[in-house]
């Protein structure tokens, strides 16, 4: 079978500069990563910033070159055939103001559609239509510097899906969107690939909604490496026989996540503190084990303002493979 | 990091649907850019005034030290080359300069090295909207130096043929040139946009453009020779006014063909040169990750 994307053992390393005085340091951004993508997936990379996702687009889109390991795209080698991948892909990044805006919307599209050789007549026709479904329609003869970031963005998406590519990058395509627009577009994503079992799209994203909503497949991927891969529903099966609660507290007097997290029965417990209260995420090993729990806040003084037993999510499948949530991790590095 | 063939033929020789495409937008691009004045006066202060400004400032050096000799052969060999030298600057800024304005003011470099385009031939399409600006320059000047400076050409005396041969093979040098430094751009930060006319001022100083190279120091003499763009304007000269350029010792033993044919070779070996130099540079870009890097820090 040939994938539409294939890893094998790929790995980036990037040489950071120190001081005039110190050695440069090696970051390790991509760590052996194996991928088999088949073409019709809605495939998703799920992690927190700094996890390596973009790097490894950039170096499927021939951008960068990887450290080690190969990779493929639509079956051609992205260091040695760059030429053959970039007809056959596009590419999209979320959350920057990318483009030329002394020129139109229309004048900017149009400019990339003969890149890729569409005439004229059909390119009108595909922008047309693809700003019409990105809500960008009365914008077509619109300076792109009068656009907002979120305008921009969508002008963005639309220069990605217009060439109707094989291969299909969007890194974190509703970063900076407004809710409505992020639903929009993701609706609209959906749709292309449900529209043509030939098309194949990796999507990036920290939004867990993101990935559960649209993704056939998801990667888990943290410091370069992939964590766990399989469809959504499956990975949260992982944690099926767990029994996930949320509180909602009152501050916890001292408490921290070690000493809940030391109580028998208790696999992960994650605090989220906030004004005047706490927010405490746990994975039980079974419902029992909320007993223990529960005397040790009442012992504490601390009153349970809400209790609610609910479903696993891609969430807690990351904290169950890293051991912290996607924003500690995040913190962490910052 | 992995080896990787720099030269592969795929990226050095494009076929012709992909050349054409890459040039023609890039030049459309390159003009909507370079002529998107908002206001007509700050173009012909941009194309015009600023040309003659600094042609003005020349003649009137030229004036105080010579005491008004502007009879003299060397006036017109100083007025015309720094005219011509003009395109030195823009068509080599114009192309090097595209690698820094896509990836840092605009953002589009990595879309466009995504794109299925001939990177090179897409940064000389660029270049096309600063030739068109620097010969209007050109032209202007060497117009008002006929008009009120007393440069002499007569027209039925120029040697049409050799000019635009010249013209031709000269701009391609420079181009060859730009894409040198746009090779180089990829792996520098912004704050040094001005690479292009670094190099454009320093050439000036060793390409024969205001005065012969015999007036340069003996060791300094060959950087001269080595530099296409010194018998570039010698043969320009030639054909506009050739008695007066072939006043000066320094190339009056070469003959026209043989300076078109030292003109020639150096451009092919500049072209040789900008090509394993710009894939080079976009190779090492590459394994730096910094085709998309941003550095207006």
């Amino acid at each position: 079978m040939q994938f539409a994307i294939h890893t094998e053992n790929l790995g980036r390393i990037y040489k950071i500069r120190g001081g005039k005085k110190s050695d440069p340091k090696e970051l390790e951004a991509l760590r052996g990563i194996n991928l088999e993508i088949a073409p019709g997936e809605l495939f998703g990379l799920l992690g927190p910033n700094g996890a390596g996702k973009t790097t490894l687009i950039k170096v499927l889109t021939t951008l960068l070159a990887p450290s080690s390991g190969q990779a493929s795209v639509s079956g051609f080698d992205v260091i040695k055939h760059p030429q053959k991948v970039r007809a056959r892909i596009n590419m999209v990044s979320g959350g920057e103001s990318s483009g030329y805006g002394l020129l139109t919307v229309r004048e900017n599209l149009w400019m990339f559609s003969q890149f890729y050789g569409i005439p004229t007549k059909e390119a009108n026709r595909r922008i047309k239509h693809l700003l019409d479904v990105v809500g960008l329609g009365d914008r077509l003869n619109t300076k792109s510097s009068d656009l907002s970031t979120g305008l921009r963005q969508k002008m963005n998406i639309v220069r990605g899906f217009m060439t109707a590519p094989e291969v299909l990058f969007l890194d974190e395509p509703t970063l900076g969107l407004d809710v409505g627009a992020s639903r929009d577009v993701r609706g609209f994503i959906r749709q292309w690939i449900d529209e043509d079992h030939t098309r194949t799209l990796l999507l990036t994203t920290h939004y867990m909604v993101e990935a559960d909503e649209l993704c056939d497949r998801v990667a888990i991927i943290n410091e370069g490496r992939v964590l766990a891969c399989d469809r959504p529903a499956t990975l949260k099966r992982r944690l099926q026989q767990d029994a996930i609660f949320k509180m909602e507290l009152s501050p916890l007097n001292g408490l921290s996540v070690d000493s809940f997290e030391g109580l028998p029965g208790v696999r992960k417990a994650i605090h989220v503190p906030k004004d005047g209260s706490a927010e405490l995420d746990l994975i039980l090993e079974k419902d029992d084990a909320l007993g223990g729990v529960v005397n040790m806040m009442t012992s504490n003084d601390v009153h349970i303002l809400n209790l609610q037993k609910r479903e696993p999510t891609l969430e807690d499948v990351f904290v169950d493979l890293v051991g912290r949530s996607m924003e500690e991790v995040e913190a962490g590095e910052s | 990091m992995q080896k990787t063939s720099i030269l592969n033929i795929q990226s050095l020789i494009p076929d012709r649907q992909t050349f054409t495409r890459s040039f023609r937008i890039a030049a459309w691009l390159g003009w909507q850019i370079e002529s998107n004045w908002t206001d007509p006066f700050l173009f012909a202060v941009y194309s015009i005034a600023k040309p003659l400004a600094g042609a003005a400032i020349l003649v009137v050096m030229y004036s105080i030290i010579t005491n008004g000799a502007f009879e003299s052969p060397i006036f017109p060999y100083i007025y015309l080359g720094n005219a011509f030298y003009m395109y030195v600057g823009g068509v080599m800024t114009g192309i090097s300069w595209a690698v820094i304005d896509d990836r840092e003011h605009y953002k589009t470099l990595k879309y466009m090295y995504v794109a299925p385009i001939h990177m090179p031939t897409y940064l000389l399409g660029r270049g096309v909207a600063r030739f068109i600006v620097s010969s209007i320059s050109v032209l202007i000047t060497i117009l008002f130096g006929v008009a009120f400076l007393h440069v002499k050409i007569d027209l039925a005396a120029v040697n049409w043929g050799l000019f635009f041969v010249s013209l031709l093979i000269g701009v391609l040098m420079l181009a060859m040139m730009g894409l040198m430094l746009a090779g180089i751009t990829l792996l520098i930060a912004q704050h040094v946009w001005f690479i292009g006319d670094i190099t454009a001022g320093a050439l000036y100083l060793f390409s024969g453009a205001i005065f012969p190279l015999d007036v340069l120091p003996r060791f300094l003499r060959p950087v001269g020779f080595f530099m296409p763009i010194t018998y570039w304007l010698e043969l320009l000269r030639r054909s506009l006014v050739g008695s007066v350029a072939q006043a000066f010792p320094t190339l009056s033993g070469f003959s026209n063909a043989q300076l078109m044919g030292i003109l020639l070779a150096l451009t092919t070996v500049f072209a040789v040169l900008a090509a394993v130099i710009f894939f080079w540079c976009e190779h090492r870009a590459r394994e730096r990750g910094m085709i998309d890097m941003v550095t207006n820090y």
